[in-house]
C-alpha cells in the first residue's frame, strides 16, 4: 500500500486517470448546464439523485443526493426489541438479506456473549454465501445493462432465480428472509437441501464461465470500463471503502479472513484482488472482475460447508436462542463481510431494556457512494453511468 | 473474533488497543481519558473536544498507530449528561491491524465537534448523517447539510427528546 | 424504361417481358380520372413496412431476443403470443397523446412525422422485385442514401422540441453520429457503384444476375468487395441507431434519448420509422453487394435451381429475405454487445472506418480499371 501524504489534513487526492480516459486537448468548454440524473433514472439503481454540472458530454461535477428511500431504520431499531429488529435489517440491503441478518446477529451475539451451535454456523455460512452469489449476479447483470448489454442481465437473473428458490425452500421467503435469528436460525435445512445445493453448484460453474465469456471478455465492455473511475488504494482506504470496491483497488482485505467470524477460519478460500494484467488496478473493470471471481470463491465455500456440516438427527436450530434478549450494559461494533462490503452495527445497550439504546448501521453502500463526487469529476456522462454501476449501490442500504 | 471471545480478562484485541492508546496518551496527556478495557469494544474518550482533529491526524499519520481506516462514525445522544457525542471505530487496515474506538462529546445545545472529514474522507457523509440525526455541529466541515432527511425537516429525529411533528407540508403525520 | 436489352433470355415474367412491368402497368391505371395506380404503388411499401414492422420487427425481435436470452418472450396474447403486437398497438392507441407544456409544439409534432417520411421516402427507389419498383431513378442509390439523412432533421426536431435535457442530448448525439457515419457508408456504397457503373437500383440487380447464382453477386466478383461490405454494414448500424451504436437512445444513460417525451402513437411512429430504416439499409446492402432480388441458388448441371427460383414473386421473396437476414444480424448484435461510448463511436468512424473506406475505394478503382 502506498503511503498517505503527510500534508495538513487533505493529504489525499483522487487521480481519476486511466489509459482509456478521454483527453480533451483543446479547451472547447462552452456553457454549463445542470442536469438532474434521477431519482427516476434507469441507471441510478433506485432512487439516487445526481445533480450533474455538465458541459456538453463532460460532467464537471456530480453531487449525490440521498434520502429518497430513508425509512428511519435507526429510529425503528430503538423502538422494537432485538429479535424484532431482524426483519428491518432484512430490508436494508434487500439483495443480500441473509448477509444483513448475519451481520446484525453477530453484533448482538457478541454483546450477549453466547455460544452458537456448530451446525447453525454452517447453515448461516451456506445461506449467506448463496445470497452473496445472488447479490453479485444482480450487480454484474445490472452493470451489464448499464453498459447496454441486455442479455447478460437476463442470464444473471435466470441463475439467481435458482438461488432464490433454494433460499425460499429453506426459509419460506424469496428475498426478505428473517431466517438468521439471534442465537440460531429459524429452521433447519429441509430434507434434500444438501443435494439440491450441490446440484446448483455443479450447474452454476459452467454458467459463470459463459457469463465471463459473454461479458467480461467482451472487447466493448473492456473498452467501456478499463481505466474508468480509477481509485488508488490509499484513497480507497481513506474513503472507508470495503468489500469488492476496496479489493478492486488492490487491497487484500476481506473481513471473512482478516476479522474472522463464524466458521470462516476453518474454510479454504481466496481473497480476490485484480492482478493488473487484465484491468488497471482500481478501475471499474477491476471491481467487476473481483465480483466475478468472488462468485467462484463462494461456490468453493459452499461446497466445503456442505461437506463439513455436521449431521444431527432432530436438530433444533432454535435451541440456543435466549428466551429473553436483554444484553448487559455495553457497546459493541459487530461487522461482517457483505457482498457490498463491510456491514457493521454499532449497538449500545443500557442493560435494563430489551431494546437497544442506539443501533447504528454502518452501511457499505453509503460509504462507498461517498466517493462518487470525486470519482465523477471530469468524466463523460456514459462513464458516470459506468462508475455508478461499478459501485453497485443498493439504495435500501444507502438510505436505510 | 466474536465467537471465540471467551471471558478471559484480556484478549489480543484489547492488548493491541491498549498499546495504541498508550502512544496517544503519551502525546496528548490529559486530552484523552483512560482506556475502557471492555472485551467488546475498547474505547477512550477525547476529553478536550477541540483537540479531536489534532488527535485524529496523529492517529492516522503516526507510524506506530496508522489508523488509516474509519470503519464507522455513529452519533450518540447522552441525555443524562446533557451531551451529544460521536463514536468512531478506527482501524489500522493492512498495516498494524489494531482497532480502537474513540468517543467525542459536545454540549447538547449548539455543541461543536471538530470535523475530521479532511483526515478521513469517509467522515464527510458520516458527519453529515450525525448532524442530520442529532444536530451537533462539526466545525470545519465544508458542506454540513442534512443528508437523509429532507432539507426542511424540523428537529433531529434520533435525539431521545425528539417530538414527532404533527404535520409535514400539510400532510398529517400518522401516529 | 427499356432495359430489355440487358435481360437474359431465360428471364421469365408472369405478366410481361419488360422490366418493372407490374409497376408500370399499375401506374397507368386511372379510375374516374384519379391516378389510383400511383396511389397503390405508393401504398404498397407502406403496407409492407407496417406489416413487417408489426410481425418481424416487433414480434420477431421479441421472440429472437427471448430465444437468445433463454426465456420464452410473449406467450399470453394468442397462441405463442402472436397477437402481442396487436395488443401493443391497441395499448398505444388508447394512450393519452401528451405534449408537454413547455415543449415546442410545432417541432414536437413534426419530428416523428419527418422521421417517418424520411425513412419511408427511400422505399420509392427500392426494387421489390424484377417487376416492381416505385421509381426507377437513374440516381436511385444516391437518392436513397441522401433521403435517409432527412431523418436527422426529424430527430433533431423531436429532441429539441421536447424541451428535455435528455432528449436534447439524444438528438445531438444522434445527429453527430448519423452525419459522421454517412461518410464511410457513402464511400463504401460508392465502391459498389463503381463495380456496377450505375446508380440505378434496378440496374444493380440486373448486373448481378446469372446462372451461377451467388457467384455473380458483387461481393464475390471482386476480392476486396468484402471490405466496403463490412464497412457499410457497421456504418448502417450506426445510421439506424442500433446496438452497439445505440447511444442516441441509450436507455441507461439518456433514459430514452430523443423520444423520451413521446407517448402513444407518436412513439409508435418513431418506432415504425426505426424498423423501416432498418429494413431500408438492409435492403440497400443486399442490393449493392448481394444481388438484390436475384436468387442466390446456382444452376448445377441439369438442376436448374437458379431458373426455378427466379421471377417477380421469387424476386420479392429474395430481397425481403435478404433484408430480413441482415435485420436478424442487427438484432443478434443488439442482444449480444454492450454499447460504445460516445467518443469511441466517433473514433471508430473517423479513425477506422473512414480511412478503410478510402482504401477500399482506391483498391476497387484499381481492380475495376486495371485488373478486370
Amino acid at each position: 500500500m502506498q503511503e498517505l501524504g503527510k500534508a495538513e489534513y487533505s493529504s489525499v487526492r483522487v487521480t481519476p486517470q486511466g489509459e482509456n480516459r478521454v483527453i480533451i486537448e483543446k479547451d472547447i468548454s462552452s456553457e454549463e448546464m445542470i442536469l438532474n440524473m434521477g431519482p427516476q433514472h434507469p441507471s441510478t439503481h433506485g432512487v439516487l439523485r445526481l445533480e450533474c454540472k455538465t458541459d456538453g458530454e463532460v460532467v464537471i461535477e456530480a453531487e449525490p443526493y440521498l434520502g429518497y428511500l430513508h425509512r428511519c431504520f435507526e429510529k425503528h431499531a430503538e423502538m422494537v426489541d432485538y429479535p424484532g429488529i431482524v426483519p428491518f435489517v432484512d430490508r436494508m440491503d434487500y439483495l443480500a438479506s441473509m448477509n444483513n441478518d448475519f451481520a446484525f446477529c453477530i453484533a448482538v451475539e457478541k454483546l450477549l456473549d453466547i455460544e452458537i451451535p456448530r451446525r447453525v454456523e454452517f447453515i448461516r455460512v451456506i445461506v449467506s454465501e448463496f445470497n452473496r452469489i445472488a447479490s453479485h449476479l444482480v450487480a454484474i447483470g445490472t452493470y451489464a445493462i448499464d453498459l447496454g448489454a441486455f442479455t447478460p442481465f437476463l442470464f444473471c437473473f435466470r441463475d439467481r432465480e435458482h438461488i432464490l428458490n433454494l433460499l425460499e425452500w429453506a426459509s419460506g421467503a424469496r428475498m426478505l428472509y428473517n431466517y438468521i435469528l439471534i442465537g440460531g436460525v429459524a429452521h433447519d435445512f429441509p430434507q434434500g437441501f444438501k443435494q439440491r445445493a450441490s446440484e446448483f453448484v455443479k450447474y452454476f460453474r459452467p454458467k459463470a464461465v459463459e457469463l465471463q465469456r459473454l461479458l467480461t471478455e467482451n472487447e466493448i465492455f473492456v473498452k467501456r470500463t478499463k481505466g474508468v473511475g480509477m481509485m488508488p488504494a490509499d484513497v480507497a482506504v481513506n474513503y472507508g471503502w470495503s468489500g469488492p470496491m476496496l479489493r478492486g483497488s488492490g487491497v487484500e482485505w476481506d473481513l471473512r479472513r482478516d476479522d474472522p467470524y463464524s466458521i470462516y477460519p476453518e474454510l479454504d478460500f481466496k481473497v480476490c484482488v485484480p492482478d493488473g494484467k487484465f484491468s488497471d488496478i482500481g478501475d471499474s473493470l477491476s471491481r467487476h472482475v473481483v465480483r466475478a471471481l468472488e462468485m467462484e470463491e463462494s461456490l468453493k465455500i459452499i461446497e466445503q460447508c456442505l461437506e463439513m456440516m455436521p449431521e444431527e438427527e432432530g436438530f433444533d436450530p432454535r435451541a440456543a436462542i435466549p428466551k429473553r434478549i436483554r444484553p448487559k450494559a455495553g457497546e459493541v461494533y459487530g461487522r461482517a463481510e457483505n457482498p457490498r462490503g463491510e456491514l457493521g452495527f454499532y449497538i449500545q445497550s443500557d442493560g435494563k431494556s430489551t431494546k437497544p439504546l442506539r443501533c447504528k448501521a454502518r452501511s457499505s453502500c453509503f460509504v462507498n457512494l461517498s466517493a462518487m463526487k470525486e470519482l465523477s469529476r471530469g468524466q463523460l456522462i456514459p462513464d458516470l453511468v459506468a462508475i455508478i454501476g461499478s459501485i453497485d449501490i443498493v439504495l435500501g442500504e444507502v438510505d436505510r | 473474533m466474536e465467537d471465540t471471545q471467551e471471558n478471559k480478562p484480556q484478549s489480543a484485541e484489547v492488548i493491541a488497543a491498549k498499546a495504541a492508546w498508550q502512544i496517544i496518551r503519551e502525546k496528548f496527556g490529559d486530552a484523552v481519558s483512560e482506556l475502557d478495557e471492555n472485551a467488546f469494544m475498547p474505547f477512550f474518550e477525547v476529553l478536550k473536544t477541540e483537540r479531536w482533529r489534532e488527535i485524529a491526524l496523529f492517529m492516522r499519520d503516526d507510524a506506530r498507530l496508522r489508523f488509516n481506516y474509519m470503519a464507522c462514525l455513529s452519533g450518540v445522544d447522552y441525555p443524562e449528561e446533557e451531551k451529544l457525542g460521536i463514536v468512531c471505530n478506527l482501524e489500522s487496515l493492512g498495516e498494524h491491524g489494531h482497532k480502537i474506538a474513540v468517543k467525542v462529546k459536545c454540549c447538547r445545545d449548539k455543541g461543536i465537534i471538530p470535523s475530521v472529514m479532511k483526515v478521513w474522507k469517509t467522515a464527510d457523509w458520516h458527519e453529515r448523517e450525525a448532524f442530520d440525526m442529532y444536530g451537533m455541529r462539526f466545525g470545519g466541515h465544508d458542506d454540513l447539510r442534512r443528508i437523509l432527511c429532507p432539507e426542511d425537516w424540523e428537529g433531529y429525529p434520533l435525539r431521545k427528546d425528539y417530538q414527532v411533528q404533527e404535520t409535514y407540508h400539510g400532510i398529517k403525520v400518522p401516529d | 424504361m427499356s432495359n430489355g436489352a440487358l435481360l437474359p433470355n431465360s428471364f421469365s415474367l408472369v405478366m410481361s417481358t419488360s422490366l418493372n412491368a407490374w409497376s408500370d402497368a399499375l401506374s397507368e391505371l386511372h379510375l374516374f380520372g384519379i391516378p389510383l395506380g400511383l396511389i397503390v404503388i405508393a401504398a404498397i411499401p407502406l403496407v409492407f413496412i407496417a406489416l413487417y414492422a408489426l410481425t418481424y420487427g416487433v414480434y420477431g425481435e421479441r421472440k429472437i431476443s427471448a430465444f437468445m436470452q433463454d426465456r420464452l418472450g410473449p406467450m399470453e396474447v394468442g397462441k405463442w403470443g402472436i397477437l402481442q403486437t396487436l395488443a401493443d398497438i391497441l395499448k398505444l392507441l388508447q394512450k393519452e397523446d401528451i405534449v408537454n407544456k413547455s415543449a415546442d409544439k410545432f417541432l414536437f409534432v413534426i419530428g416523428p412525422g419527418v422521421l417517418f417520411v424520411g425513412s419511408f421516402l427511400a422505399f420509392a427507389v427500392l426494387p421489390f422485385g424484377p417487376a416492381f419498383i416505385g421509381a426507377d431513378l437513374n440516381v436511385g442509390l444516391f437518392y436513397a442514401i441522401g433521403i435517409v439523412a432527412l431523418e436527422v432533421v426529424g430527430i433533431l426536431a423531436a429532441g429539441w422540441g421536447s424541451n428535455n435535457k435528455w432528449a436534447l442530448y439524444g438528438a445531438i448525439r444522434s445527429v453527430a453520429q448519423i452525419v459522421s457515419y454517412e461518410i464511410p457508408a457513402a464511400i463504401a456504397i460508392l465502391c459498389g457503384a463503381m463495380m456496377a457503373g450505375t446508380l440505378s437500383m434496378q440496374q444493380f440487380n440486373l448486373l448481378q444476375q446469372g446462372e451461377y447464382g451467388f457467384l455473380h453477386f458483387f461481393l464475390f466478383q471482386n476480392p476486396i468487395a468484402w471490405l466496403p461490405f463490412i464497412i457499410y454494414f457497421i456504418a448502417s448500424l450506426a445510421e439506424t441507431n442500433r446496438a452497439p451504436f445505440d447511444i442516441p437512445e441509450a436507455e441507461s444513460e439518456l433514459v430514452a434519448g430523443y423520444f423520451t417525451e413521446y407517448t402513444g402513437m407518436k412513439f409508435a411512429v418513431i418506432f415504425l420509422a426505426e424498423y423501416a430504416s432498418m429494413f431500408m439499409v438492409s435492403a440497400i446492402i443486399s442490393i449493392v453487394f448481394l444481388g438484390g432480388w436475384n436468387s442466390p441458388l446456382p444452376n448445377i448441371g441439369s438442376l436448374l435451381l437458379n431458373d426455378w427460383t427466379t421471377g417477380p414473386v421469387w424476386g420479392a421473396f429474395w430481397i425481403v429475405m435478404k433484408g430480413f437476414f441482415f435485420i436478424f444480424i442487427q438484432m443478434w448484435l443488439r442482444w449480444t454487445l454492450p454499447r460504445l461510448r460516445v467518443d469511441q463511436l466517433m473514433h471508430l468512424c473517423w479513425k477506422v472506418l473512414t480511412p478503410f473506406a478510402f482504401v477500399a475505394f482506391v483498391l476497387t478503382a484499381v481492380w475495376e480499371i486495371y485488373v478486370k
